[in-house]
């Protein structure tokens, strides 16, 4: 049974912090460090945006721009691993504001940065296996990264919703795999407010191990080499892993810049990928084929192979739900007001 | 320890969260937030009140910078406080978002986005619901 993208829709905060502001403030070489992490800006979440409110603007337009009502919609699954409440689920919150209740199973999922994708495995499931018709699959994040730690360059908040179904398709999933182990690169322990991570062990036997060999599993299982497809989207810590891991695999810059978005927004985690499928699903054509292979620390990766069918054509894809004009349209903040924001600052009393 | 205080705003939740109102049947009148009898037809729309989900779109009639914040609401100081009028007809006072001096005029076009309202403190509950953003 042919299991597909129904219709997708994005969402990225308006504020923009600068690298060079950041290490500006911490004493590091402002030009420098952005060229060393290949991100130059990263987007930050106001003070009343969280993974909440970012996942409902994505679901929202994923859901405008499709067929289906709220009530068809039978899974709401988020992945993300900055959840406002530690019990109390995100899920249940934005499938109230789709129209989807009350006749729908919802949870929240957590893999570090690939709980988005594994959320968009768990609803190809469900409606492949003919359980439920349309599921909805969301990738979100306000992440944290510790005042000075190099985590702070790039983690950034976005989200992206992936209606996944086998009826009104504009691409077919022809096929995901996985790969998953036990290893220690990052991680946030109960009740921490800033993650901890293992600095150059979140390389080589981290990013690059499971992405090198998920994206490989899953081109030797459909039979495919890089030069099958238009396009290549990779989880996105930085604006160089992306590029390198590409390499490795075979690929060319020029497939994986359209859906590498890192540059300018920062590492969204949960919703890296989704993001990046979004930004390629909103220039692509009936027949290319996309190639997109998550990670996770922890560690895992999660890899799909998409064709883009005849049906995208008839999508609204332009205007401010489009995931250039949401990176466009941008307001810069120094560190002070980045900081405030944020919640860095302890207030006097006052709650934020 | 319990907290009731969220429940208040539970019952709200349809209309805060997808600005869901009401329609006479009588004379097409929308209604927001939901009102029991039509203030035109008074008894006649007894019964024929129908729930009517607003498109979250319409106009700036006019606004103001609020510099003394309720409690909650000092970090976003100044913020913009503006009454909207909707395309279906009701009028309503939301805060203004992601816009600045400058982007909000009478007769500004805005859309509705779903932004966080206020919490019960950190351990509490938050609230959710509607504000807007200029075109």
């Amino acid at each position: 049974m042919v299991v597909g993208i129904v219709s997708y829709g994005a969402c990225i905060p308006r504020y923009r912090i600068s690298s060079e502001d950041i290490a500006r403030v911490w004493g590091q070489n402002p030009p420098l460090i952005g060229k060393q992490l290949g991100v130059f800006s990263k987007s930050v979440p106001s003070s009343d945006e969280d993974v909440v409110t970012l996942a409902v603007e994505a679901a929202r337009t994923a859901m405008r721009r499709s067929p289906v009502a709220g009530d068809m919609v039978n899974a709401v699954y988020v992945g993300s691993e900055s959840h406002p409440y530690a019990v109390k689920p995100t899920a249940g919150i934005v499938a109230e504001a789709i129209g989807a209740t009350p006749n729908l199973t919802a949870a929240d999922f957590e893999f570090a940065c690939k709980a988005g994708t594994a959320a968009m495995q768990s609803c190809m499931g469900l409606v492949g296996s003919g359980m439920m018709d349309y599921g909805m699959a969301i990738g979100a994040d306000t992440s944290q990264g510790a005042p000075g730690d190099a985590l702070e360059y790039s983690a950034s908040a976005g989200a992206a919703a992936i209606l996944v179904g086998k009826k009104n398709l504009i691409a077919t999933i022809e096929h995901t795999c996985s790969y998953t182990t036990d290893t220690p690169d990052f991680w946030r322990r109960e009740g921490q407010i800033y993650p901890q991570h293992g600095g150059r062990f979140t390389g080589a036997p981290a990013y690059f191990k499971h992405i090198l060999a998920c994206g490989r599993d899953l081109m030797k299982a459909v039979s495919t080499g890089p030069g099958d497809y238009k396009y290549a989207i990779f989880h996105q810590p930085n604006g160089k892993f992306p590029l390198r891991v590409a390499e490795e695999l075979g690929f060319k810059p020029e497939q994986v810049r359209p859906g590498l978005l890192a540059p300018e927004i920062g590492n969204t985690y949960s919703a890296a990928v989704p993001l990046g499928l979004a930004a390629v699903l909103d220039i692509a054509v009936p027949g290319d084929r996309i190639f997109v292979t998550a990670y996770g620390s922890g560690a895992g990766s999660d890899a799909f192979d998409i064709t883009v069918v005849e049906a995208i054509n008839s999508m609204d894809r332009t205007g401010p739900s489009a995931v250039r004009s949401m990176i466009e349209r941008k307001v810069m903040i120094d560190y002070a007001t980045y900081a405030k924001l944020r919640g860095k600052i302890t207030m006097g009393g006052a709650s934020r | 320890m319990s907290g009731l205080a969220g429940v208040r705003f539970w019952r709200e939740t349809k209309s805060r969260y997808n600005l869901t109102g009401n329609r006479c049947g009588v004379c097409g009148t929308v209604f927001f937030p939901p009102r029991p009898v039509c203030t035109r037809c008074h008894r006649e729309s007894i019964g024929r009140m129908e729930e009517h989900k607003l498109k979250g779109t319409g106009e700036v009639l006019t606004w103001t910078f609020v510099h003394e914040p309720r409690p909650g609401f000092e970090i976003q100081v100044p913020y913009i406080l503006a009454m909207v009028r909707l395309d279906e007809g009701p009028a309503l006072l939301a805060q203004m978002v992601d816009c600045g001096p400058g982007e909000v005029r009478i007769g500004t076009r805005v859309h509705s986005v779903f932004r966080k309202i206020g919490e019960e403190g950190k351990s509490g509950v938050i609230y959710y619901g509607y504000k807007f953003v200029p075109d």
